[in-house]
């Protein structure tokens, strides 16, 4: 178990994608998906990237995934887990793998989203397992 | 003689140092362009073609062609890491052969060694992306480490697999008197290495070290007039691979694309190259490299760079025979200008003799910049021997 957390930098995001923000701040993993050609993309955007339209907006991801794949690292102050999560949705993020046996993680192992706070009144969208 | 091609290569110029702590960046650009132009037999006056990506310091091109005191007619200083010099290289092609320059300097240089900085550009929140990523303490190991876990997952591909990558360029290195790492390592002291982020040891990482390079490209009439120590450019390919809107994919880079159309300008295949450099940022970003090349199938990578097959006089396809960035050097963090330095050695007969390639006709130089995982430009150049 990893009961220490390292020091998470502070997310910049563009304007656009502040809503994702402002989401996982309330305990929501928001997505965008375009109403036009019915495409979920990420990370989030103002115009869709499959067809250019306008007409993307947010939903409310199930925050349920699997690890499409991941990396323990090793050589930091407090050892970490990043990876990338296949989310339900079928886009792919990175992210966090906390709260869990590094050394027993694995590939397609299913995982759900937790929030965790971090400074500036950020709260970072990571996974634990399912 | 042989076939025709837009430009040639008539100058390539290797920085000594590997620890800059006394000179300014500006400075090293302009030692790399004045041993490339020495070696070309050509003036700094010659030059009206001057590219440069974001390793120069101030606006680049303007701030570098001021420092050299250049007059120039044509200038790009396209930025696409650490690919840039071999995008550079087929867009100076390009620019040659449609007459916009005819003698087109290309240089690099950076000291992130003396500097104590190998990291990530700080970005602004202006960029869209590395909100999305950085927070997460994306390194650049870690984002190479989830694309080697991948290719283990899907393939089977061995920390031992791996371990031969470095091992080949260790064999390379020892011969080099400017390398950082002249030692022969074994696929056990690879993999005996500490682990840095599963599955990457410590020694499937590059150096970080200071210098830079140069070439000097020309137009087929000045080349002429040079001779035969002149390299002829084949083909050049570029494209650029990203998380595809959230369809990540991490068992290919785009090296699969710009391979196709490099090898499609040059009318050649993967068995007609002598010998390859590629990019080695990682032992990873090799083996992934040269299957997206078509040097052997997808997948195949690791039983491909076993037991010997990178090592000049040993395997069938020698690779990075200065070392590489796994053993020689690595300036500014940017790759691909050392892997066009290293093929015009070998294609002019003047690499070490120990790793020179017998009768050497055709080289693939490959570069990659950015991040394997997130967003990447490959590009690829195949050149060719004075008379190929």
């Amino acid at each position: 178990m990893s009961a220490s957390y390292p020091d998470y930098p502070i997310p910049a995001p563009a304007l656009d994608a502040q809503p994702f923000w402002d989401g996982t701040a309330l305990g929501k993993l928001l997505l965008k998906r375009c109403t036009d050609c019915g495409e979920t993309h990420y990370y989030p955007r103002a115009i869709c990237p499959y067809c250019f339209s306008s007409a993307t907006e947010w939903y409310e991801a199930t925050g349920r995934g699997t690890i499409y794949s991941f990396s323990v690292m090793r050589r930091a102050p407090v050892p970490y887990v990043i990876a990338y999560v296949r989310l339900e949705e079928g886009v792919t993020m990175m992210t966090n793998i906390i709260d869990c046996d590094f050394d027993t993680l694995a590939i397609d192992d299913a995982v759900k989203v937790v929030f965790h706070p971090i400074k500036g009144g950020f709260s970072l969208p990571l996974f634990t397992p399912a | 003689m042989g076939r025709a091609c837009k430009a040639y290569i008539a100058g390539a110029f290797e920085h000594p140092t590997r620890h800059a702590v006394d000179q300014s960046v500006a400075q090293l650009h302009a030692e790399v362009a004045r041993g490339a132009l020495a070696d070309a037999g050509l003036s700094k006056d010659d030059v009206d073609g001057y590219f440069c990506a974001g390793d120069a310091p101030g606006l680049g091109g303007l701030s570098m062609v001021e420092y050299m005191g250049l007059d120039v007619r044509y200038v790009d200083s396209t930025d696409t890491g650490g690919s840039a010099y071999v995008v550079h290289l087929g867009h100076a092609a390009e620019a040659i052969a449609a007459g916009k320059c005819s003698v087109a300097l290309i240089t690099l240089a950076g000291r992130p060694r003396a500097a104590a900085k190998a990291t990530l550009p700080d970005y602004d929140n202006d960029t869209p992306d590395t909100a999305f990523e950085t927070p997460f303490n994306q390194m650049i190991v870690n984002n190479y480490a989830m694309a080697a876990m991948r290719h283990r997952h899907e393939f089977a591909t061995t920390a031992e697999q791996l371990a031969w990558i470095k091992v080949a360029a260790s064999h390379h290195a020892q011969h080099n008197e400017h390398a950082m790492l002249r030692k022969v390592v074994t696929v056990e002291d690879v993999v005996n290495s500490p682990m840095i982020s599963d599955p990457l040891h410590r020694l499937d990482c590059c150096v970080v070290s200071d210098g830079g390079g140069a070439i000097v490209m020309v137009s087929p009439e000045i080349a002429k007039s040079l001779g035969d120590r002149c390299v002829k450019v084949m083909g050049q390919g570029e494209a650029v691979k990203t998380t595809n809107r959230g369809q990540v994919d991490l068992t290919f880079t785009a090296g699969v694309k710009s391979g196709a159309i490099a090898f499609e300008e040059a009318g050649l295949t993967p068995a007609d190259i002598d010998m390859v450099t590629i990019y080695d940022s990682f032992t990873i970003t090799v083996l992934i490299t040269l299957e997206d090349l078509g040097f052997c199938e997808k997948g195949q990578g690791g039983r491909f760079v076993s037991d010997g097959n990178l090592i000049s006089g040993v395997g069938k396809l020698p690779f990075n025979t200065d070392g590489g960035g796994l053993c020689n050097n690595h300036p500014s963090n940017r790759g691909s200008m050392t892997k066009i330095i290293e093929a015009v050695r070998q294609l002019r007969g003047e690499a070490h003799p120990r790793v020179q390639v017998p009768d050497c006709t055709f080289a693939l130089a490959h570069g990659s910049g950015g991040l394997i995982s997130t967003r990447l430009c490959s590009a690829t150049a195949i050149l060719g021997r004075n008379d190929a």
